[in-house]
């Protein structure tokens, strides 16, 4: 059986609302159950580094990109769906998760 | 002097909130100077109803004329559409994108995965970031309702729009948002129940309502202002069309601007192209006027129209001719057959002919078309023939607030405009035009057939001219190979006589007055005689007396000689009697 492939994320938040606080500790979560030990998140606050949002065309925050492995996928939103969350990270989803 | 200051009307009021200009023809005029600066102002209508051309035009002017930089943020359609959908404007968006004007790409796109509720972070900071660096004053959000679907909750859709609001009053960007709404949506239960589009209409400070309808199959745009908070507004229906440079808006004129009184001038005075008919309004047309000639079908509007053409062409001036019922050509030789040559003025690019025929259009269309021929073409004639072209496509009120403003705009730009008017067979006892322009109308010249004794004849009459004293007379008009003219009318018996029958009262009066002239020559002849005569008997009865006195005189000598010899004999007797001398 091949090694489980690591995962590199990066995290678009704007400033620490709600949602970004939710969507940071959800991605964490979420990390600490299916991706431990193999996992990397970068958070960027749109609102310290706007020229990032610019470039990387960041509109609807929070924004999770998964950049490795390939392919690579975008997820808009708080992350609590956790079922959509897996099915879009192509993780196994568990019957016990809270998502629909 | 002590003037006072509501009489002073040189100055117009001082706008009350500070404007940023759209450069958008007839918009800025009727929100008295454009959209709330610093402020935020939505642009809502259905699909396809030019919301984003207008938002895009006002970037681009704020650019081109204000140098003010700007912000596109586009949430439906890709930068590239809008651009390329745009290129036929002349906007030159690529040199403008170098410097002064961004697009922000932010569509969603269809791989894009939701997991909970999020928020226009984001794009706060995108744009943020590249108005600082391009110091852009103005934002427009296109399709803002494209991502508020995607927040899938009308809470978070409130909330999201008034941190919105929020973030663009704090930055003082004139921002525009556009957004769908309208019958469009109404069939869609999700879309019809928006309260947050209804939402933000409460909360900006300036809303505008485009909309797009077919009328008798005929497409009519016209924009309204909802609202527009500290500021005075046209609160009418504003028709606009999207033309050649992007959107031109009808600006309704607003009752109560005031216009300084021009000072008392001689007005001009234009030749109608027509010598008689210039006699009969006392000089001929004012410059600046608007005329109406109305008739039925074949009484020759077209001719006089053509006539005043050319007589414009003639002084050297400008002219266009806009024809809605024929062909460009065809106007060239109809008129050639009655000696009214349009060709050389044609070519030397005088006269500019344009044919509309068969050309649908809204009237604010037409009116739009002929407002840019006469603009480009630098006219101070214009002809439009016939008017009533504009009721024909469309409904007829928008038609006749068209030929309104249509004389309102001639009269500002100081062009003499003829229009002619085809009246229907129904209305044909009324002598109302189908627009009704007559009241507005300056002088109204009316052509009609009278059809008497087998013919028909044209008959022309000036109803009313405004300013002139003019001929109440009807005249009849006649067309020949040799131009147009009026001919006198003649009334016998309370009815006025045309063509054979006037052709017959001429001729009878002519056979009349050469009689009258023949028996004159007659009676003097034979006076002439008679005193020839009595000449001559005077004469021979001189000669009479002449001789007769000579013979008186031949007789008195003799008689003197012969008693001259009596007593010269008698003194001889004397002597050889001897007798003595006593």
């Amino acid at each position: 059986m091949s090694k489980p492939a690591h995962f590199k994320f990066r995290l678009y938040v704007a400033g620490d609302g709600p949602n970004s606080n939710l969507a940071i500790a959800n991605l964490q979560a979420l990390c600490r159950e299916h991706l431990l030990d193999r996992h990397e998140i970068e958070i960027v606050d749109v609102f310290l580094e706007p020229k990032r949002a610019l470039a990387d065309g960041v509109v609807l925050t929070p924004m999770l990109v998964k950049l490795s492995p390939a392919p690579v996928c975008k997820i808009i939103g708080c992350l609590s769906q956790t079922k959509r969350a897996l099915l879009a990270l192509d993780l196994p989803a568990h019957l016990n998760g809270n998502g629909t | 002097m002590n003037r006072k200051p509501f009489l002073n009307h040189k100055t117009p009021p001082a706008p009350s909130l500070p404007k940023a200009r759209t450069g958008i023809e007839g918009f800025d005029e009727i929100t008295d100077g454009g959209l709330p600066k610093g402020r935020t102002t939505l642009l809502e209508g259905g699909s396809g109803s030019g919301k984003t051309v207008m938002a895009l035009q006002t970037l681009v002017n704020a650019a081109r004329i204000d140098n003010e930089p700007g912000i596109f943020v586009a949430f439906e359609e890709s930068s590239e559409r809008i651009t390329l959908n745009a290129s036929k404007f002349g906007w030159d968006l690529v040199a403008l994108q170098k410097s002064k004007l961004f697009f922000l790409d932010a569509q969603p796109t269809s791989e894009l995965v939701q997991s909970g509720t999020c928020d226009l972070g984001g794009m706060l900071a995108a744009v943020e970031a590249k108005a600082r660096e391009i110091k852009a004053k103005r934002v427009v959000f296109d399709a803002i309702d494209v991502v508020l679907a995607m927040l899938n909750d009308t809470k978070a859709e409130r909330l999201e729009v008034f941190r919105l609001h929020e973030w663009l009053l704090t930055r003082g960007f004139t921002a525009l948002i556009t957004a769908k709404t309208g019958s469009f949506y109404q069939c869609d239960p999700y879309m019809a129940n928006r309260p947050q589009l209804g939402f933000m209409q409460f909360m900006v400070d300036c809303a505008v309502n485009l909309n797009h309808q077919l009328v008798r199959g005929v497409s009519q745009r016209s924009l309204r202002v909802v609202k527009y908070r500290g500021s005075s507004y046209s609160e009418n229906e504003s028709p606009f069309l999207i033309g050649d440079g992007g959107l031109e808006v009808a600006g309704g004129r607003r009752v109560g601007w005031p216009k300084p009184l021009e000072a008392l001038k001689p007005i001009e005075r234009v030749s109608s192209g027509v010598k008689r008919l210039d006699a009969m309004l006392g000089g001929g047309y004012y410059r600046g006027a608007g005329i109406l000639i109305t008739g039925f079908p074949g009484t020759a509007k077209s001719t006089l129209a053509g006539a005043f053409s050319e007589a414009a062409c003639r002084r050297g001036e400008r002219t266009l001719f806009m024809s809605f019922d024929s062909d460009a050509n065809e106007v060239v030789h109809n008129m050639a057959s009655v000696n009214i040559r349009l060709e050389r003025f044609v070519k030397s690019g005088k006269l500019r002919l344009v044919s509309a025929r068969a050309v649908t259009g809204s009237a604010e269309v037409h009116l739009m078309q002929i407002k840019q021929h006469a603009k480009e073409h630098g006219a101070c004639c214009v002809v439009i023939d016939p008017v009533s072209a504009l009721a024909k496509a469309g409904n007829e009120e928008t038609a006749y607030s068209v030929a309104e403003r249509l004389l309102d705009w001639s009269k500002t730009a100081g062009i003499t405009l003829v229009c002619t008017s085809l009246l229907r067979e129904a209305s044909s006892s009324t002598e109302s035009t189908p627009l009704q322009i007559s009241t507005i109308a300056d002088t109204w010249i009316h052509l009609n057939y009278q059809v008497h004794a087998g013919e028909r004849n044209r008959g022309l009459s000036i109803i009313k001219s405004r300013g002139t004293s003019h001929s109440n007379q009807v005249r009849e008009l006649v067309l020949s190979d040799r131009g147009v003219t009026l001919a006198d009318a003649y009334t016998a018996g309370g009815e006025v006589l045309m063509g054979t029958l006037r052709w017959e009262k001429e001729r009878a009066e002519i056979a009349a007055r050469d009689e009258d002239q023949a028996t004159a020559k007659k009676v003097l002849a034979n006076l002439d005689n008679e005193e020839v005569e009595i000449e001559m008997r005077i004469k021979s009865a001189q000669r009479e007396l002449a001789a007769k006195r000579s013979e008186k005189k031949a007789l008195s000598l003799v008689a003197s000689e012969r008693l001259h010899a009596f007593t010269n004999g008698r003194a001889h007797m004397r002597e050889l009697r001897g007798v003595d001398k006593t």
